[in-house]
């Protein structure tokens, strides 16, 4: 075999003796014994390994996904969906009106997300401070945390020039007098190739998969992958705890069981499976649930999308993806009013362009044609944050999680302003059409007849295009046991040997891309466990 | 043509309990365990016509060409819903199940003499009318046919071409 182009860190770590187990390779059932579980490898679950790791203390990472690597990185959709998403990046929620776009790799969303990172925005803290009683989460007591992560992740400016895609979104916003800001990066050596949905080629991008997973494992850490998380074993009547973690072993494929079982032993347990799954998880264990709140208050961000057609080409594939944004319309009106939105240009690849745009035949075709000057414009809202806006409800269908949500008034209003401002933007920047992901929306050639047909669409159900890249939510963390099921500091309520550690802490969404919610929220509950389970301070990472 | 189109439209209520009960029927006469995707018979003939409806203007012109373009779309399909959840197989096996089943056929899709010899414009007619049906079902029964298609033809580089998409760095993949 020739050697990779890139050195890849992944297979140098397994040739130098890494712990990793493959459920896929298992031909027996077995047991493991560790200080802490942690169920996930992602934003939540690397994060607390390493630190876990560094602390000392015997760790087993349980993952669904398989270990894959910048060797397996071809940037080619076909092979990186099936290989990287959860359900094959075509998880929908439960009436089929949002697609969500979630990883199931070792190091879960940060090896396929674009990269995006921004601190907590402080209206959100405030939020949750007034709403959730979750008093010492404010900008300043969390800014050493950001601080740290941003430091180990290589969080920093973008140094090259936003790419066409991005461009024209800053130039719209130019044109309209509407502040754009530009996107902080977690990547290290960037070639700047636009592929970072499926997995970074050339390891730049710092996902966990090559920061802190295997920091953990070079601590001597165990990884099982190819595994799914079934049910924690809850022992005690009164003062209940975790006895074990019990998974599936996934095929190859990872989509059938294989009849192989694993058995979980630790101290302490970590439920960091991100949103959707860890409440799941919990759900599947019968977890205690006083007040129904396990599974609810789910958030997506539900993003709404405009494609706009240029004279010039965009390439919206090449280049850095988001590294322009615009907050300008999440602080039109109060955080609990109407739905505000945040602007991202995203890149477009060919599957997942063709999918998302509306329409098939020949009207289709001829759109994928234009594709080399096509621009992508996403517009997320906010949501959680209006009474109205209550986020969905996981359920469980034969033991999978499907995540109910309704899609109601308050985001139909959203939907309609994002999709105009999108328009208004595309035009502004000279688009000579814009075609707004819409069953029945036209290809428009001006401002104004977008304004006035747009305005008009109905917004329903599967006629309006809904995506999500970001689950949030579920096992709601708050001050008292009304409002959430797990406590400030991570523990889940009424279990003593149990935290939760990832996005589905949020009360509400974060209203910019999590990544770095959760890295800086997480980095401050795994060092308070450290202390916890040590009697120690816990370790500092760094790079 | 229209008259066909009309009736099958106002099928409403009784196409839902048809909608509903095929998926039943489909079950009731297979292992209703959570299986692996099948794609055979009168299921295949289905993706067959419809795959060339959804990628019309897409395909290649010439007659062999155009032949193979399709049957490499429709493994395409194939192969992405086997990377599918079971529980999601089985869902899509229970469309095209229902697809497959000559009186949900004629009443859903107007298409009245089996799918081999499905006239284009009926499929085409009928993946309209699913795509704004105001039967939620039949509208995600259209997502999901249009999401496999276009994915299954547009994640091959031999379409890449048409739409000026040079695919990733050669040196890389």
């Amino acid at each position: 075999m020739n050697a990779p182009i890139i050195p890849d860190p992944i297979r140098a770590g397994l040739a130098r003796g890494w712990k990793v187990v493959d459920g896929a390779r298992q031909g027996a059932d077995r047991t493991f014994d560790a200080d802490v579980v942690i169920v996930g490898s992602g934003a939540g679950g690397g994060v607390t390994a390493e630190i876990l790791a560094l602390a000392g203390l015997k760790v087993v990472i349980v993952e669904e996904g398989a270990l894959r690597s910048s060797t397996d990185f071809k940037m080619r959709e076909a092979d990186a969906y099936p290989a990287l998403y959860q359900e094959s990046a075509a998880r929908q929620t439960l009436d089929k009106g949002v697609k969500i776009l979630q990883g199931r790799t070792v190091g879960g969303s940060t090896t396929v997300n674009w990269t995006s990172s921004f601190r907590t925005p402080t209206p959100t803290l405030d939020h949750w401070r007034s709403q959730f009683g979750l008093f010492d989460y404010d900008s300043e007591s969390l800014a050493p945390w950001f601080a740290m992560m941003e430091e180990r992740l290589h969080v920093s400016d973008w140094q090259a020039a936003p790419n066409e895609n991005n461009n024209l979104l800053k130039r719209g916003l130019d044109q309209l007098g509407i502040q754009a800001g530009f996107i902080r990066r977690n990547v290290n050596g960037c070639w700047n190739l636009g592929y970072c949905g499926m997995g970074c080629p050339t390891n730049a991008k710092q996902s966990m998969l090559v920061t802190t997973i295997p920091s953990a494992l070079d601590h001597g850490a165990t990884l099982v992958t190819r595994a799914r998380a079934e049910r924690l074993v809850l022992r005690g009547e009164r003062g209940k705890y975790i006895s074990e973690l019990l998974c599936v072993a996934l095929s190859e494929d990872g989509v059938a069981a294989t009849g192989r079982m694993l058995r979980l032993r630790a101290r302490h347990f970590v439920v960091a499976g991100g949103a959707i799954n860890s409440p799941a998880l919990l759900m599947r264990s019968n977890a205690p649930d006083p007040h129904g709140l396990l599974g609810k208050r789910t958030f997506l961000h539900p993003t709404l999308i405009s494609a706009g057609i240029f004279p010039q080409r965009v390439e919206a594939w090449a280049g850095a993806p988001q590294t322009v944004y615009s907050d300008h319309f999440l602080h039109t009106g109060p955080i609990d009013g109407a739905l505000g939105y945040k602007l991202e240009a995203p890149p477009l690849h060919p599957v997942l362009l063709a999918t998302t745009l509306n329409g098939f035949g020949a009207g289709h075709a001829e759109l994928m044609r234009q594709f080399p000057h096509m621009h992508g414009l996403l517009a997320l809202l906010r949501d959680g944050f209006h009474p109205a806006s209550q986020g969905g409800a996981v359920h469980l269908k034969d033991g999978a999680p499907v995540l109910d949500y309704p899609l109601n008034d308050v985001v139909w209003d959203g939907a309609r302003r994002a999709l105009l401002t999108m328009a208004e933007v595309q035009f502004a920047a000279g688009a000579s059409a814009v075609q707004p992901a819409h069953e029945t929306a036209r290809r428009y050639t001006s401002w104004a007849q977008a304004r006035r047909e747009i305005a008009a669409l109905p917004q329903q159900l599967h006629m309006t295009r809904v995506a999500s890249a970001h689950v949030m939510g579920g096992c709601t963390m708050a001050g008292d046991a009304q409002r959430g099921v797990v406590a400030p500091d991570g523990r889940y309520r009424d279990v003593a040997n149990l935290s939760v550690h990832d996005g589905s802490l949020f009360p509400t969404s974060i209203g910019a891309n999590p990544q770095l919610s959760i890295y800086g929220i997480v980095a401050r509950l795994a060092s308070g466990l450290a202390q916890d389970l040590t009697g120690q301070p816990a370790p500092r990472v760094s790079t | 043509m229209e008259t066909t189109r009309r009736s099958f439209l106002k099928a409403g209520a009784l196409g839902a309990l048809v909608l509903a009960a095929g998926g039943g029927i489909y079950r009731a006469v297979h292992t209703p365990r959570l299986e692996r995707f099948v794609l055979d018979g009168e299921a295949r003939a289905a993706l067959n016509a419809i795959v060339p409806a959804m990628l019309a203007g897409a395909l290649p012109t010439s007659a062999a060409e155009r032949r193979a373009a399709i049957g490499a779309a429709i493994e395409g399909v194939h192969a992405a819903v086997s990377n599918l959840p079971l529980a999601v197989q089985k869902e899509v096996q229970d469309l095209f199940g229902l697809l497959a089943l000559a009186p949900a056929r004629r009443l859903l899709t107007g298409v009245s003499g089996g799918w081999e010899n499905a006239d284009p414009r009926q499929v085409s007619a009928f993946l309209q009318a699913w795509r704004l049906h105001r039967l939620a079902l039949l509208r995600t029964a259209y997502g999901a046919l249009h999401d496999l298609s276009l994915g299954a033809w547009y994640a091959q580089p031999a379409s890449w071409n048409a739409i000026g998409y040079p695919g990733p760095l050669k040196e890389l993949s």
